[in-house]
């Protein structure tokens, strides 16, 4: 029993540079889009200068997250949004993010399952990524996907979030308009008022409206927003929306939503301030990463430090601002 | 930039690079244990695998494909219907300039139809009683023969 292979000898293809895929990413060529996805993904040093090329076309999208429990129905509201965005003219982006196996690395990335019709549109360019170790419900790299598809002329971009817990609350610092959906039935009021990822929202959704249960739902965030709702400083009062990917049910009244807080941080000047926050994060992921990298590339090095760590010569705090350079005493541990 | 020359593929190439998989049901074929089966294995094999879900058109599958950049297309059939699947989907593949995407051909097809998906640029044809190893070495060696691009 073997695999059969016909006799033409294996297909081939050119590494091309990545320079040579911005003029095309910024015409809209969907497949060099793609390539450049990957190689953000792979973090490829070669991709580096085209990404910091394709960085400054970017800055025009809005940039909605989607986050909300496993089996909340992200992926099928996100579908929906698709298709009621790009009824209006508007060129759809979104990154879709899945977990990896932390046994294995590789992850079942099944988002598209429930966006396929959307997502075939020639309006819509729809990518599925792993975490691949990232925590905090994005993957590493997510924000420079986001960029090509900015780049690309894509807005909105919806980022769907990882299902996540309460406490993944990653997309804040990550995009500019955040709807957390909820499912009816998991928990009473109690669970409403706890800190974490109902405090991020900017439009609260409830999903499967035409459940019975959703009323209770949407009645418990809408007591939790009577008790102040505002995030520090803004003048925007999160909607509470029941919403059903079956019926229709309010999908048009979400999409405006989004579409006014987009208005909202716009006339307001809230926008600049979310913008230096997502600014302020990916300078500081992106600094955690390359310390990662170097971390691995000088395994040799490293080996001393964790010796003299292991010999009580040195504590660990010490031995990772020796890494950093930072030899001087009294900074920070 | 200074690892790396332009133009080279960098490093990181097919033995370390993430290998991505989109599988996918084709046609009018309601049977999605074996493509689940088989997610599960590559998966575990530490590939992404994009899953694509029921009654597909080849011209869907391969629109995702470029969308997610995957290296190779699995497909399993169990409808019958696999010499004109697969020759439609060959066509989209050169039509849309995603022939460098390799095709395996899983499901049951019998042997007097290989050539014609041979002729169809599917690149692999595994037989159902394959074991899992198999099915995971047959995607590694052909991503590995090709290279990062």
């Amino acid at each position: 029993m073997t695999v059969s292979m016909p006799s033409r000898p294996v297909k081939r293809a050119a590494y091309r540079p990545s320079t040579e895929l911005v003029p095309e990413i910024l015409s809209g060529n969907v497949a060099a889009i793609a390539r450049m996805i990957t190689r953000a993904e792979a973090g490829y040093p070669e991709a580096a200068p085209a990404l910091a090329e394709i960085y400054r076309h970017t800055g025009k999208a809005h940039v909605v997250g989607i986050t909300g429990v496993p089996g909340a129905g992200k992926s099928t509201l996100v579908s929906s949004l698709i298709r009621a965005f790009a009824s209006e003219g508007h060129k759809v982006g979104v990154v879709a993010v899945d977990p990896s196996s932390p046994f294995s690395g590789g992850a079942i990335l099944g988002d598209r399952v429930r966006m396929s019709e959307a997502a075939s549109s020639s309006q819509a360019f729809v990518r599925s990524m792993a975490t691949r170790g990232h925590l905090g419900g994005l993957a590493r790299s997510t924000l420079q996907a986001v960029d090509v598809l900015d780049a690309a002329g894509y807005s909105p971009i919806i980022i769907e979030t990882v299902g996540v817990g309460q406490d993944e609350v990653e997309v804040v610092t990550a995009a500019h308009s955040i709807v957390v959906l909820s499912a009816p039935g998991l928990g009473d009021d109690i669970q409403a008022i706890k800190a974490g990822i109902l405090e991020i929202a900017d439009i609260h959704a409830v999903s499967k409206s035409d459940k019975p249960e959703a009323a209770v739902t949407v009645s418990a965030l809408r007591g939790m927003m009577t008790l102040g709702s505002e995030r520090a400083g803004s003048k925007w009062t999160p909607p509470v929306l029941a919403v059903s990917a079956v019926s229709g049910e309010r999908l048009g009244e979400l999409k405006d939503a989004i579409s006014r807080h987009w208005s909202h941080l716009r006339e307001s000047g809230e926008l600049v301030e979310r913008q230096r926050g997502i600014c302020r994060t990916r300078i500081l992921g992106a600094a955690k990463y390359l310390f990662q990298r170097k971390f691995d590339e000088r395994a040799g090095e490293i080996g001393e430090h964790i010796q003299a760590v292991v010999n009580r010569d040195m504590d660990p705090a010490g031995a990772a601002r020796l890494l950093l350079g930072w030899t001087n005493e009294g900074q920070a541990t | 930039m200074t690892e790396q020359a332009m133009g080279d593929a960098p490093d990181r190439d097919a033995a370390t690079g993430t290998i991505r998989v989109l599988v996918a049901k084709l046609g009018l074929d309601g049977h999605d244990r074996g493509a689940k089966v088989v997610a599960r294995i590559l998966r575990d094999a530490g590939m992404e695998v994009v899953y694509t879900g029921l009654y597909k058109s080849p011209d869907e599958v391969v629109a995702a494909a470029v969308q997610e950049d995957v290296d190779v297309i699995g497909v399993s059939l169990l409808s019958g219907s696999h010499v004109p699947l697969f020759r439609e989907l060959g066509r989209c593949l050169r039509e849309q300039k995603a022939d460098h995407i390799f095709v395996v051909a899983g499901g049951v097809i019998p042997e007097q139809d290989y050539a014609a998906l041979w002729d169809s640029g599917v690149d692999a044809i595994v037989p159902q009683e394959a074991r899992a190893e198999l099915i995971v070495t047959t995607i590694r060696n052909l991503v590995a023969a090709r290279g990062r691009i």
